[in-house]
């Protein structure tokens, strides 16, 4: 069975750069449209043809595995024809400029890019540069929108609602774009957010961003419905911003005791990809209350939710 | 160990107790390794049977000294100090806690050295021995510590002993991190740049011996930067050694901001001046280096006031191979431990600095500040307790030191009050002869 569209939200925007400004009613019509499409993704039958005749391209600065693979995933299956820009071979290792690289592929016309860049703010520059439209797929530390939305959806489905949550967000705070964008997202849902981490992995005025603080995982899990872990680059592991590997895992990585703080029927997410050992113990991250890999099994649909409501904004559409 | 846990009534005393700024003739019994009570005509009637009274007539009873500050060299330089000698030297000296610090090979950045550290103790030192940790692994100045295993392990504080973070991020961050734990960071505050060749105290004399000299600033401008760190953390700071007028107009500004900062002075620096140097005599070598008389002076009113907050001995044990060389190649620091109070009984008889004071910053303020139990009278508390005889006169024979180096910069000097008796969990540790 083909399920047809049922939903026929709009995003009335050209780009999708960040949570920051989507109101609570674009973000639930996003979720409900998202539904759909994790319903098609498990049938054999996966196509939709919403984007038959565009061209997509994932233009990404900064390797990744998932988010890249996701949103080509989800292209495809719209019906866009999805191509790649693969950084190392990229003419930005010869000097061109960010600017200058947009340029050259708007003279393609595209009509979505898909863009990650280690940068914060280097997507909404390039942005200004193009015709088509522009999803932010990472931008340095300040925002990742498709995975607050796909965190969204695994616990709307998991707990039938985001409202009255209590979400405690552990690990690097500071450098993570996960942590902005799912902390703005949750908040215009209604949720009650927590971070957790050590001080040095909190930015100065977190305290400002209407989330309670906590420092320690006692305290930072107590109540909590979700626990979304985040990842610790390994540059910051060694006595620049916590002692060691060691230490952190001791006092901020998640194990089976530290899970206890939280509610029984708490539920464990992590954006990936994991260092085990070090946020997360391997019993914790593959056991029952986790939620990792049906997070990203959301992630296509989501990514396909935002694809098909920008596209239905895009000329000729 | 000289005698058993027999209960003990010191009688007849002048208990002084700076933990509750009370001054009284009285009684203090000891039993089972704690204090009992301390009062007034408890008297030997109203002890248990086989208790040692012992009487105390025109002495001092008070809380056994807290050390903030000895370099024993065990691990590592076992033939200078081994944690055994440093406590009869402290037990010697009256004091019945060592804070020892970081800087010994293997450096204290390891919880497993830390627990080295404590069993060491356990089972060769006759006062107890309190680590402070490492502040930056190895000392480098580079990367933090585990300062949550370390102080899960038993760590006190974290410092880079006498070594300065000069990097100001390290800084920030460690102090940062450090403030989740709530640890105490303590800094040797002196600019190595600053520093460069100098080897005595900036001025004249250095200029006439043709000693380069280090000038206050260099330990003022870290004092003021780590102030600002300390502003922006809000993390417990304790400036290891201040010295002269300047750093103490710095620390004064802190506190009046109510910031969470804590001082302490070197003995040394009470007592001595940059003029003892003399003819190059290398036991006067010490770092930060010996000041001005006026700063001298400065330092010892800031203790007065309560403006400087713990007088430590800065015991720093240099032997031979490392002291009998001309001025500018010799090591840095004397010995102290042993003779911390007494040359403190200087400033009381002086009249400088109360008795109280001065036992305050010896005792109670370390305690409190490191959070240990002991620094007080109070019933219940360990029995870590001395015996002053504060006006007997004696000199300073440097054969009779139990420390393993003799680089004491009061040899033949003659003091007036000592220690008579050092009682360590109930137990004496020292009797004077």
């Amino acid at each position: 069975m083909n399920i047809a569209a049922k939903s026929s939200f709009v995003l009335n925007r050209r780009h999708l750069l960040g949570i920051e400004g989507l109101s609570f009613d674009e973000i639930t019509a996003l979720l409900d449209l998202s539904e759909e499409f994790v319903a098609l993704n498990r049938q054999v039958e996966k196509k939709r043809t919403s984007l038959r005749g565009r061209t997509q391209i994932n233009l990404f600065f900064e390797a990744s595995t998932r988010t890249q693979s996701s949103f080509e995933l989800a292209g495809k299956r719209l019906g866009a024809d999805v191509m790649n820009m693969a950084v190392g071979s990229s003419a930005m290792k010869k000097g061109e400029t960010l600017i200058d690289t947009a340029m050259t592929l708007n003279a393609m016309h595209p009509d979505i890019l898909v863009v990650r860049h280690h940068a914060s703010g280097a997507v909404e520059l390039l942005s200004q540069k193009v015709d088509g439209s522009v999803i932010n797929a990472g931008d340095g530390a300040h925002e990742h929108p498709t995975q607050a939305l796909l965190d969204a959806l695994t616990i709307r489905r998991n707990k039938g609602r985001i409202e009255g949550l209590t979400v405690a967000i552990c690990g690097d705070i500071m450098h993570s774009r996960v942590a902005r964008s799912n902390i703005i997202l949750l908040h215009t849902l209604g949720a009650r957010v927590r971070v957790v981490a050590p001080s040095t992995l909190l930015p100065a005025g977190i305290e400002r961003f209407g989330v309670e603080i906590a420092r320690d995982m006692r305290a930072g899990l107590s109540g909590a419905d979700i626990v979304m872990m985040l990842r610790l680059q390994r540059e910051r592991m060694n006595g620049s911003f916590v002692p060691s590997v060691q230490e952190y895992f001791a006092y901020y990585g998640l194990d089976s005791r530290k899970l206890t703080f939280a509610k029984p029927d708490a539920l464990v997410m992590h954006p990936g990809p994991m260092n085990r050992g070090v946020e997360i113990e391997s019993t914790v991250a593959d056991g029952a209350q986790s939620l990792i890999r049906e997070q990203v099994e959301m992630g296509v649909a989501v990514r396909m939710a935002v694809l098909e409501a920008l596209s239905r904004n895009l000329p000729n559409a | 160990m000289l005698s058993d846990r027999r209960p003990i009534l010191l009688a007849n005393a002048r208990i002084v107790d700076p933990s509750r700024d009370l001054d009284f003739p009285g009684d203090l019994l000891i039993a089972e390794g704690i204090i009992r009570d301390a009062k007034r005509g408890i008297g030997a009637a109203g002890v248990p049977q086989g208790t040692e009274v012992v009487d105390c007539r025109g002495r001092i009873v008070a809380p056994g000294l807290v050390d903030m500050r000895a370099f024993i060299g065990e691990p590592g330089a076992e033939h200078r100090e081994t944690l055994a000698t440093a406590s009869q030297a402290a037990a010697a000296g009256g004091v019945t806690t060592i804070v020892c610090q970081p800087d010994t090979s293997p450096v204290i950045d390891d919880h497993a050295i830390v627990d080295f550290i404590l069993r060491r103790a356990r089972d060769t030192a006759i006062v107890n021995v309190a680590p402070m940790a490492a502040l930056t692994k190895g000392l480098h100045g580079k990367e933090m510590t585990e300062i949550g295993l370390l102080k899960a392990a038993g760590a006190v504080a974290f410092t880079d002993g006498a070594r300065s973070v000069t990097n100001a991020q390290v800084m920030r961050r460690a102090l940062t991190y450090a403030r989740d734990f709530d640890v105490l960071i303590v800094h040797h505050t002196e600019d190595p740049d600053l520093i460069g060749e100098g080897v005595m105290n900036e001025g004249e004399f250095a200029a006439r011996l043709g000693l380069m000299g280090i000038p206050p600033a260099a330990e003022t401008i870290m004092l003021e930067r780590d102030i600002r760190l300390v502003a922006l953390t809000g993390s417990r700071y304790h400036a290891a050694s201040v010295t002269c007028r300047e750093t103490l107009d710095v620390l004064r500004r802190a506190k009046d901001q109510n910031l969470p900062v804590t001082a302490s002075a070197s003995i040394n620096h009470l007592t001595l001046n940059a003029l003892d140097i003399g003819p190059y005599r290398t036991f006067f070598k010490v770092s930060p280096p010996l000041r001005d008389n006026d700063d001298r002076a400065a330092v010892a009113e800031a203790l007065a006031s309560g403006l400087v907050d713990v007088v430590m001995s800065d015991h720093n044990p240099q032997d031979v191979e490392t002291k009998r060389l001309p001025f500018a190649e010799a090591a840095a620091g004397a010995i102290g431990l042993e003779t911390m109070l007494a040359a403190g009984l200087r400033l009381v008889h002086d009249g400088s600095v109360p008795l109280m004071r001065l036992l305050h910053a010896m005792s109670t303020r370390p305690a409190e500040l490191l959070a240990l139990p002991g620094g007080t009278l109070r019933a219940g508390a360990p029995a870590d307790v001395i015996v002053i005889d504060p006006d007997v006169p004696w000199i300073l024979d440097p054969d009779s030191l139990k420390s393993k180096c003799k680089n004491t910069p009061f040899d033949e000097a003659k003091l007036t009050g000592r220690v008579v008796r050092t009682i360590v969990a109930g137990r004496t540790a020292y009797e004077y002869a």
